[in-house]
């Protein structure tokens, strides 16, 4: 006996339909995963702790209901076990599938009412009076005719326990599923009829003619994107190419509104001879029916939008809102035949459009066609690329996956346009970033760590600094992340030593480091254009300005935008001189750098902080001493401790004493913190140290190791303008002790004057201890400057010893969290990624700043 | 930290009597913040020096262990070991109590004498307010001299320090001496290392006994003794008032210009742009960098408006509002008319949508110029309200505020204040590129010349 075949697809809303005791559990359990299943009785129990209770059903319900929505949204296959007897029951499911635009299958359970019967007699538990089960049964039969109408796409109806005995249930996939189609395609916008410059553009990809079909030597495919015909000189040729090409399995189709309507008058409905049609069903008429029967067929045949590529491409005429892809319903047809309209029309009689692209928000490039404008529109992933061809435009098609651009021009305006093509616009909706993004929990997914959760709390202080003190977003493509210092020192006296860096590396079995000697000055990452054009045209920019150079919290570095003007153009004469534009092969770069003196950005602090608690220092401390040293005089003989009792008593020599070193810290904090002060009188006080070159077009440079970075910018930018000073480094190979021990040594000659130290790094820009990705850089601060960070008396044994138990753990996850999201913003910018997806990780950094972190780290 | 109370005259040797301490034996005490010393630099007939000097863990400080609320509160990189402080005043208490509350029984007399004392407190913070030593020391019969110097001799642009080494000369009593420092420190350095309940007032009205009450300058001492709790700073005040005689408050220490008229410009701005809503027929509002909720709490009143959505993208700030509101126990009917959100002014916001009535009081002043743009799509393309109510400084007016220096703005945050000619292009750019016309009108008192303290826009959508 052949199986009882149920055919659904892998993704839609199941009711199952039967009477009570008709099996409709067991049924669900046998062919269906147990999550998938959501069950009346089972939300019963949950609401109210009794499964059979009635008086809960509207309470169940609701949760059930909202479960299945939430399956829904996740475009998952969704059962839903209730009786479904009620006409209510199924309109509500019916409303769900309309809403979730997913096709409805009911399966019947429609099994003799003896049957039930007696199995209800078995069901103590339950035991429904004889009535109840009649009832249900002649219910159950007399709904299965009217399903379809009541917009059941699939309905089975399984009459008797044989059938359901042999029954099987296959999921087929949706039409519109083409995810494992991976060869390259060549997408071709709205052609209208223009059948001369799409023969061009077909030549122009290298396909080539065989027996009047078209097709790619390497396999490429064509991807028509609707509106073959109206309007144009030879409909019926753009007809029989696309058909021809198709059917060979050269090429795939979408339908356009122009397509549909033709359809409808091959169906011989009524329709106006508008927008160019009537030249089209003149050349179809002159065709012969053949022609017209084939052409109906394929119009009918035509799928509204297809995704393809595992899901990372999508295409249909008008486009498609990410929560329709892969879906199909009437609304979806809709949408992508005719776009987002507003149901209004304009000054000129054309339809009112919203801009959905505004909005869109998926991981799947979008390519659609159907709104002619003079270039191709590309904003968040999607990309029109109608460009009005049978308006003496041109014929367009996005290469794929390599999006680039190929069109030939018009040979000629076929057709006047109602209103002028649409204008590439800078102030796109797009390019205003939306709330909804960042005021929530946020969850990023970046190339060097899997996924990095940013909690509500922080995206909210992040979305305060963003926007009460952040420079422009357009221009913050990269936000530095912090540095962990090394582990606290063994050795007697110090804090932080080399050593601890060298062995966090090499216990971790990374053999080769890099030292950079670290700049006592601010973070600063510049951003600069070749011009302003190039400003607007890459980021955006629309003040005129072509460059930036801003803190690691993303504020503009000077409040006088005639100062960085000015280290910007010092900054471009060194680069053009060096023709590190040409060698690149790049009209922007982003470098990171040390900008100095520190005193031009801590003012505040140095005023507000540290110089008082020098001076204050400094005036008590030695008048305590005056006043100790003139107690000490005057008790001529020595005070002895032991011999008094009480424990109150002191040896001012000692306290003295103590004074003394103390006074003596206090100096060398002062020398520490002037070190890195000194008045900027005019732009040659400032100094810059670059020490990564992080991107420029089409590269981002965390592939390559950090002594590259230092000899490129070595040999590109420093040396020439004394404003641009190279870091002096040295590289180490942490299993040599004399390297080691060499490398100390460079440390303590960097530091003993009061230098900040150095920086240690891994000798590649990103190092791994199997899948673990190591700190990018640890630092190494130097005995007197670390003064100024644990205050001038922390070298004092008793200080000393308890400052040593410190925690670096939560730094160094929040250092790693940081970077991974930096080199993800780099590489999201250069890959010409929208706004709002580089945005995300600056977003990402600046509320990781907001952790409670001891700033001292 | 180090304070020295030097006694002129005959057997000078005595104030160790009046101090409880023996000038022969130098002692040491344990503080919970560190330790204190007592002992003589100088001691004769004619002349002896008792000097108390604190050495205040710095460690214990920043990590907060000793008198910091939340660790936080005080850095590694810190004057409160060195400067003169709170710190100061409680060590007294500990070190001298008895001799504070004049108690002597060996030297009753003496203790009852005013002497020829000097005490000299180093490095004292008066933040570079020059005045302040004399105006609180003079009047309570000291010569009051105080030595400063540069903030850093390396940086002469850097300016003068902002503390100095006071020295203080005096014919009175030594407790009463005690008392004055004790109380006058706290007034000179605000930041209290330790938390300021109610029994603080006590501590105040005790130790200013007899003196306090007639000090001209009590209100700015109870106010800055009480910094950050201003309510106890009243109370005290009140006290203080009841039983002395009514002097008048000379104290001018608010320097910024606003301050002066602050509170009946913002009241009457906000009562201005209340009626603005109003009489705009709107039903619903969004109050767009709410603050602490002032005009919102005005229109939860109204009984013409059914939805007020307030926002601020400050998360503090919003937390003030629902404090300031009570939002814990309004009442649901309250309740259900008001939405409380952060939210940004230069992101799009679906949530701005769907209100009659947009008001942006005294916001656009806080956003970066470059970020204007921005702010103008959120309000005026996408949450696109039929009204919008702008107000903002008037630059011009400025120049009334006697107190405000030349070029300067009213507020640190200002990015920017608008004369009456930038806030009507401004206007005008609006109105043409969004399609809305605008009312332009004055908040406060009119200025012949230089026209009112704040000005409002009062934007309509076309057709």
């Amino acid at each position: 006996m052949d199986k009882f075949r149920i055919e659904i697809p892998e993704f839609c809303l199941v009711a199952m339909i039967g009477g009570t005791s008709s099996g409709k559990t067991s049924f669900a359990n046998r062919f269906f995963r147990h999550t998938e299943v959501l069950s009346s009785d089972f939300f019963r129990g949950m609401v109210c702790d009794d499964e059979n209770s009635q008086e809960h059903s509207g309470d169940a319900f609701d949760l059930l209901y909202y479960a299945a929505n939430k399956r829904l949204d996740n475009m998952k296959l969704t059962v839903i076990d209730a009786t479904n007897i009620q006409s209510k029951a199924r309109e509500k499911i019916i409303n769900i599938s309309r809403e979730q635009n997913v096709h409805a299958a009911a399966i019947v359970l429609n099994l003799p009412e003896d049957i039930l019967q007696e199995r209800n007699k078995l069901r103590p538990e339950r035991n429904f009076p004889e009535r109840v089960i009649r009832q249900h049964s002649r219910d159950v039969r007399r709904c299965i005719k009217g399903l379809k109408r009541e917009g059941f796409r699939f309905v089975y109806v399984i009459n008797s326990p044989e059938q359901l005995e042999n029954t099987e249930i296959i999921r087929t996939k949706l039409w519109n599923d083409k995810k494992d189609m991976h060869s390259p395609l060549d997408i071709i916008g709205d052609i209208h009829g223009c059948c001369d410059e799409l023969e061009m553009l077909l030549d122009k990809l290298g396909y080539v003619r065989d027996n009047g079909i078209y097709s790619h030597p390497q396999g490429r495919k064509a991807a028509f994107l609707g509106d073959f015909c109206d309007r144009g000189n030879r409909n019926a040729d753009v007809l029989r190419l696309v058909m021809d090409m198709v059917k060979s399995g050269n090429a795939i189709a979408v339908p356009g509104n122009h397509d549909v309507k033709l359809l409808k008058y091959l169906r011989g409905k009524n329709i106006t001879l508008s927008h160019g049609i009537d030249k089209t069903i003149a050349e179809i008429e002159a065709k012969g029916d053949d022609f017209k029967k084939e052409t109906a067929e394929f119009i009918d045949g035509l799928i509204s939008h297809y995704v393809l590529d595992d899901g990372k491409l999508v295409i249909s005429h008008a486009g498609i809102k990410q929560e329709y892809i892969g879906r199909g319903s009437a609304r979806v047809r809709e949408f992508c035949l005719y776009g987002e309209v507003t149901g209004e029309t304009d000054s000129y009689g054309l339809p009112v459009r919203l801009d959905w692209t505004a909005d869109y928000r998926g991981r799947a490039n979008v390519v659609y066609g159907h709104i002619a404008g003079k270039e191709v529109r590309a904003q968040n992933g999607t990309y029109c690329i109608d460009t009005g061809c049978v308006f003496g435009g041109k014929l367009t098609a996005l290469r794929y996956p390599e999006k680039e651009f190929v069109s030939v021009d018009a040979l000629k305006q076929y057709y006047e346009p109602i209103k002028p093509l649409e204008e590439n616009t800078d102030e796109n909706m797009g390019d205003m970033l939306t709330v909804g993004d960042f005021n929530k929990k946020l969850h990023i997914e970046t190339q060097l760590m899997h996924s990095i959760d940013i909690h509500e709390n922080n995206a909210a202080a992040a979305l305060e600094i963003m926007s009460r003190f952040a420079a422009d977003p357009h221009w913050l493509i990269y936000l530095p992340p912090t540095m962990s210092p090394c582990e606290t020192s063994s050795l007697d006296g110090y804090l932080e030593h080399p050593f601890e860096a060298f062995e966090y590396y090499r216990s971790r079995g990374i053999r080769n480091v890099v030292c950079e000697k670290k700049h006592m000055g601010s973070r600063a990452v510049i951003i600069l254009c070749r011009t302003p054009e190039t400003a607007m045209k890459r980021f955006g920019i629309t003040d005129g300005s072509r460059g930036i150079i801003y803190t690691r919290t993303g504020r503009r570095f000077f409040d006088n935008p005639d100062t960085e003007n000015a280290l910007l153009g010092r900054l471009d004469r060194v680069m053009t001189e060096t023709g590190f534009w040409n060698d690149f092969n790049t009209d922007w770069v982003c470098l990171d750098t040390e900008l100095m003196p520190w005193s031009e950005k801590a003012q505040g602090l140095i005023r507000s902080q540290y110089a008082p608690t020098g001076n204050a220092g400094a005036e008590s401390l030695s008048h305590a001493a005056d006043m100790l040293e003139k107690a000490c005089q005057r008790s001529n003989n020595a005070f002895e401790v032991d011999k008094i009792t009480s424990g109150q008593n002191v040896d001012l020599n000692a306290v003295l004493e103590c004074y003394r070193n103390k006074q003596n810290d206090i100096e060398n904090y002062i020398k520490a913190y002037r070190e890195y002060c000194w008045t900027v009188k005019n732009i040659d006080d400032y100094r810059i140290a670059p020490f990564h070159v992080l991107a420029c077009e089409g590269r981002v440079f965390s592939e390559e190791k950090h002594t590259w970075h230092m000899e490129t910018l070595r040999k590109y930018i420093t040396g020439i303008d004394p404003v641009f000073m190279e870091t002096p480094y040295i590289c180490v190979d942490t299993e040599n002790r004399e390297s080691v021990d060499s490398a100390a040594e460079w440390w303590i000659n960097l530091t003993s004057d009061g230098g900040e130290g150095m920086v240690v790094k891994p000798e590649t820009f990103t190092a791994r201890q199997g899948f673990k990705l190591l700190q990018p850089a640890v630092k190494c601060r130097g005995r007197e400057y670390l003064r100024i960070i644990y205050g001038a008396e922390y070298l004092e044994k008793e200080h000393l010893k308890r400052l040593k138990s410190r925690s670096l753990n939560r730094k160094r996850t929040l250092a790693l969290k940081e970077f991974s999201l930096g080199v993800e913003s780099l590489s999201r910018f250069v890959k010409g990624e929208p706004l709002y997806r580089v945005h995300e990780c600056s977003f990402g950094v600046l509320a990781f700043e907001s952790e409670p972190v001891d700033p001292r780290l | 930290m180090l304070l020295t109370i030097t006694y002129e005259g005959e057997n000078t040797q005595e104030l160790g009597f009046l101090l409880h301490k023996n000038p022969e034996r130098p002692q040491q005490f344990e503080l919970s913040c560190g330790k204190a010393y007592v002992f003589y630099p100088e001691v004769s007939d004619k002349r002896t020096t008792a000097a108390l000097l604190l050495d205040i863990d710095p460690i214990d400080l920043a990590r907060g262990k000793t008198g910091s609320r939340d660790g936080g509160l005080f850095d590694y990189v810190n004057d409160r070991p060195y400067a003169a402080t709170s710190f100061m005043s409680t060590a007294i208490v500990r070190i001298f109590g008895t001799a504070m509350s004049g108690r002597c029984d060996k030297r009753r007399e003496l203790a009852d004498t005013p002497l020829n004392l000097t005490a000299e407190i180093f490095s004292l913070k008066d933040g570079g307010d020059t005045e302040l030593a004399a105006q609180m020391f003079e009047p309570l019969g000291y010569t009051v001299s105080a030595e400063r110097t540069k903030l850093d001799d390396k940086f002469p642009e850097w300016g003068i320090s902002p503390y100095i080494n006071l020295t203080i000369k005096g014919n009175v009593r030594l407790s009463e001496l005690l008392n004055h420092i004790y109380v006058l420190i706290p007034v000179f350095d605000k930041q209290k290392h330790y938390y300021i309940d109610e029994d603080e007032i006590k501590k105040l009205l005790g130790h200013g006994e007899g003196w306090l009450a007639n000090h001209p300058y009590r209100e700015k001492i109870a106010r800055r003794y009480f910094d950050a709790k201003k309510s106890y700073a009243r109370r005290a005040i009140d006290i203080l008032l009841s039983d002395g005689e009514t002097v008048s408050d000379t104290d001018n220490t608010e320097s910024e210009g606003e301050k002066e008229i602050r509170t009946p410009l913002n009241a009457l701005r906000m009562e201005t742009v209340k009626n603005a809503v109003l009489e705009s027929g709107a039903e619903s509002v969004i109050d767009l960098g709410c603050g602490e909720c002032r005009l919102t709490s005005l229109l939860l009143s109204e009984q013409q408006i059914k939805k007020v959505t307030a926002c601020d993208v400050s998360v503090s700030v919003l937390e003030k509002a629902a404090q300031r509101l009570h939002l814990d126990r309004m009442n649901q009917y309250k309740k259900n008319k008001l939405n409380l959100m952060q939210a940004s002014l230069t992101y799009r916001d679906k949530r701005f949508e769907g209100h009659d009535c947009a008001c942006v009081v005294e916001v656009i002043e806080h956003i970066e110029t470059v970020r204007i743009p921005a702010f103008e799509r959120a309000v005026f393309e996408f949450a696109c309200p039929k009204t919008v109510i702008v107000t903002t400084p008037n630059r011009e007016y400025n120049a009334n505020y006697r107190n405000m220096q030349e070029n300067s703005l009213r507020h640190g945050d200002h990015r920017f204040e608008w004369t009456r000619q930038e806030f009507k292009s401004w206007t005008e750019h609006i109105c043409e590129k969004f399609g809305y016309g605008c009312v332009i009108s004055g908040i406060g008192e009119n200025d012949e010349n230089l026209g009112t303290p704040t000005q409002m826009g009062v934007f309509t959508k076309n057709g």
